[in-house]
């Protein structure tokens, strides 16, 4: 009896090492012969893309412009789109700048011994003779003065600067996303701050001081084709104040001297420029300067970082064309439960484990296959989706926050993602309930409405829908966001203007869990089930 | 010989119904093996421990020496048919038998060539949906042919089948086992086996009540019952009983003798100058002996049916 029951290795599923590729061959042939099946994969990658550049059709927030005749020409964005930075990022660049031109390497130093502000909350100047009547003191948090060393002065150049902020103590910040802190605490003229920035080749450091004496090193940035002559000097800068969909303009006004250029070009002298798309550019107030006996007095408005969507930037993300991987979704949950539970409405389950006792092996084969299929269907589903939605768009007059090529393929690879993993935590639910009704109603309920409800229409409180979004599979859309959130940035950062609680790999990664701890469940339970 | 399935002692509750209650027995290659039973009596459930399906309390089942999960490419060693109705209704027939060949790394020739042996023809590119009955039990035995298996196990094969499907059906059964091959088959109704059974595992109440080739169980159920017929019965008996027989008078010149062989009697008849018309021996029929051994297991059920204490 005991040589008898001690199989021979070539019968043994140990020594079968192609025994999985048969696996899943077998549930690959089972997929394509259900024609429903697969028509159904066509309708879900065609919804995905019909539904996304349907949505992305439809709003038209541009501005005809008009002509003595009635309207001419297509609608235009009615803001100016916002300048792009050296990175290809959208950004906001608009600030009050006193500067000379500084040639090849050398440094400037100030200090400033004053940073205050005014914000209106009407949202601008109000008309007549006193157009700041209106405006309430108080510095923002985010504001901004000190020293800048900037490629040109044109809107989106390259920098690095040393700052005083309202709110955040020193920082050095450049090209728009970077941001390291220097010396905590607010500035005032008994706690000056002492600020400077050297240029060695296009090596920018920044130091800080409390006493013009002992510098700290703040930090060390590369500006890649930095210009020999830049723009040096003092500038402020304010952000607008924004709390939900409210927001309003601000300006800050900030004390300089001590302003020391040691290598400055012979007869330079100092210019005064407000930097911002036109004069009446709406995120931002006119700045002014004064000099006098070496101290600078400079207002500015705006702010200098990078830029997404919220109340102050009415543009949109061109994700508002994945709601389209939403409808194919549905689809593919449906699918993806059906792929076992009709085998178990049949009874087919037992043939199934009939040719391959190995039922976790089955399973595996089965979340492989459906995984494959969905994730090329919503492949050719987004696809088209990511250009051509942020084109339809754009021809509408909406301003559409540009993405990198690299960022239109993680999207796409995302949306995919989204739609395979879907699809096996339907698969897994589907295993694990034995009824297909049961596990679909599960599976959308935890995914689309749970999304449905927090993201469009943002019924449920800010924190409930955070915590669904970070804890549920719905977590999984956050790999629809594309513009990041910056701690640097005031914004509102909420999932209504593209934000999620989650990175988009963290948010697909909570909902890989969740298929992954469904497998596992469906697993044991298969193995335990009697079939 | 190996024997191509064992199963040894198996058990098996379902909550509080027992449905193997120490189940044993073996099928032998070359030999058509019928495991008949009563409706309830264990057959299915002991086909599904076999495949692994369901995982017995105690006991082991075996195929080809091995337990069924550690076999690679089982259909190669086992074909079996349990529930003919366990299809896709979409998929068509063909299409049913390619992935189950693909599971096994076998091609869509060997598909074709089994479709052929089991006559299902041109509507095996059909959706099996809208097979019919006959159908479908033709397209599950060509699944249990696929791997060209050894053994072959199959539950009720001749359900639904119209008279000329069950005449193709014995036919295939008898040439499955001539070709060597160990075949299991089971059926509640014994005349349906009558026959082609070579070999006989009767069951009841999740255990074996007889495992006897099938010309034992025919002799033992047969007796030596002889039945008489003479226009003198009183002289006939009197003749008989002084030889050792006994008789029972079964009215109008027929007696019923046992304990004599029939051409003893007509000796004995012959000698004494009884005028008798006929003198047969009787021959029993399967069902009747499938009855006889089945009597306590299916009153058992009528009794827990009808909850009349033991």
């Amino acid at each position: 009896m005991t040589a008898t029951m001690t199989p021979e290795r070539s019968d043994t599923e140990m020594a079968d090492r192609d025994g999985f590729a048969r696996l899943l061959h077998a549930e690959w042939t089972k997929f394509r012969t259900v024609r429903g099946w697969v028509i159904a994969m066509v309708i879900a990658a065609a919804l995905t893309a019909a539904v996304g550049l349907y949505a992305a059709s439809g709003p038209e927030t541009g501005c005809q412009p008009v002509g003595p005749n009635g309207p001419i020409g297509p609608p235009a964005p009615c803001k100016p789109s916002n300048p792009v930075g050296p990175d290809g990022e959208a950004v906001s660049d608009s600030y009050y700048l006193v500067h000379q031109a500084l040639r090849g390497n050398g440094s400037i130093t100030v200090r400033v011994t004053s940073l205050t502000g005014r914000s209106a909350p009407g949202g601008g100047l109000a008309p007549g003779p006193n157009p700041e009547q209106n405006f309430t003191s108080g510095v923002q948090p985010w504001a901004k003065a000190g020293i800048i060393v900037t490629a040109s002065t044109r809107q989106g150049s390259a920098y690095a600067a040393m700052m005083v902020t309202g709110g955040h103590g020193v920082r050095m910040q450049y090209n728009y996303t970077g941001d390291t802190p220097g010396l905590p605490g607010a500035v005032s003229a008994a706690s000056p701050r002492w600020l400077r920035l050297v240029r060695a080749g296009d090596t920018l450091t920044g130091y800080d001081s409390a006493d013009g004496t002992h510098w700290t090193r703040v930090g060390t940035v590369r500006l890649t084709r930095l210009p020999a002559t830049v723009q040096a000097g003092p500038f402020v800068t304010s952000p607008a104040w924004v709390q939900a969909q409210n927001s309003a303009l601000t300006a800050a006004t900030a004390v300089f001297d001590h302003v020391s250029v040691p290598h400055a070009a012979a007869g330079a002298g100092w210019r005064g420029v407000s930097i911002r798309a036109h004069a009446q550019e709406a995120s931002s107030l006119p700045g002014r300067f004064r000099a006098a006996g070496g101290t600078f007095t400079v207002t500015g408005s705006g702010d200098i970082a990078p830029a997404g969507p919220g109340p102050t930037n009415v543009g949109m993300p061109a994700d508002d064309g994945f709601v389209g991987a939403f409808a194919g979704l549905i689809v593919v949950i449906v699918v993806g439960t059906m792929f076992i539970t009709a085998e178990y409405r049949r009874g087919l389950i037992r043939t199934t484990l009939a040719a391959a006792p190995g039922r976790g092996r089955v399973l595996a084969a089965k979340a492989v296959v459906i995984g494959s299929v969905t994730f090329a269907a919503g492949v050719i589903g987004a696809a088209p989706v990511i250009p051509a939605g942020a084109s339809l768009l754009r021809n509408h007059g909406n301003y559409v926050f540009p993405m990198s090529m690299l960022t239109e393929v993680r999207l796409i690879a995302g949306i995919a993602a989204l739609l395979a993993v879907t699809s096996v935590l339907a698969l897994a639910t589907g295993t694990i309930v034995r009824h297909a009704a049961g596990a679909i109603t599960a599976v959308i309920a935890l995914t689309v409405v749970v999304y449905f409800f927090s993201v469009p229409l943002a019924v449920l409180p800010a924190g409930a829908a955070d915590w669904l979004l970070r804890v549920t599979p719905a977590a999984g859309f956050a790999i629809q966001q594309y513009v990041p959130a910056y701690p640097q940035v005031n914004n509102v950062y909420t999932p209504q203007h593209g934000y999620f609680p989650l990175a988009p790999w963290a948010g697909l990664g909570v909902l890989c869990l969740w298929a992954a701890a469904a497998l596992c469940l469906a697993t044991v339970l298969l193995r335990r089930r009697n079939a | 010989m190996e024997a191509a399935i064992e199963v040894t002692g198996l058990c098996k509750r379902f909550g509080s119904t027992v449905a193997l209650d120490g189940m044993s027995f073996t099928v032998t290659p070359g030999e058509i093996t019928g495991f008949v039973g009563p409706n309830g009596a264990g057959k299915t459930t002991t086909m599904r421990v076999i495949l692994g399906l369901d995982a017995p309390d105690a006991g082991t089942a075996v195929v080809a020496g091995y337990p069924y999960q550690a076999l690679r490419r089982p259909l190669t060693r086992l074909g079996s048919l349990l529930d003919a109705a366990a299809l896709q209704p979409s998929r068509t027939g063909r299409n049913h038998l390619l992935w189950l060949a693909h599971s096994q790394g076998l091609d869509a020739g060997r598909v074709d060539a089994v479709l052929g042996h089991a006559g299902l023809g041109k509507a095996a590119r059909r959706r099996a949906g809208g097979y019919s009955l006959g159908m479908r039990q033709r397209l599950g035995i060509a699944a249990a042919l696929l791997g060209d298996p050894p053994a072959l196990m199959m539950d009720e094969p001749f359900n639904g089948m119209d008279p000329e499907g069950i005449i193709w059906m014995r036919g295939l059964l008898r040439s499955l086992a001539a070709e060597g091959r160990a075949v299991l088959v089971s059926s509640h109704l014994m005349s349906e086996l009558e026959g082609i059974a070579d070999h006989l595992v009767i069951v009841g109440r999740g255990r074996v009540l007889a495992d006897t080739p099938t010309r034992d169980l025919l002799a033992a159920a047969s007796g030596d019952r002889v039945t008489l017929r003479t226009t003198t019965p009183a002289r006939a008996a009197a003749a008989l009983e002084h030889a050792g027989g006994s008789t029972v008078a079964a009215g109008d010149g027929t007696l019923t003798v046992t304990g004599l062989a029939a051409e003893k009697i007509v000796v004995l008849l012959g000698e004494s100058a009884v005028p008798f018309s006929e003198v047969s021996a009787h021959r029993a029929s399967l069902e009747e002996a499938y009855l006889e051994l089945t009597r306590d297991a299916v009153e058992y059920r009528a009794e827990q049916a009808h909850g009349i204490p033991r």
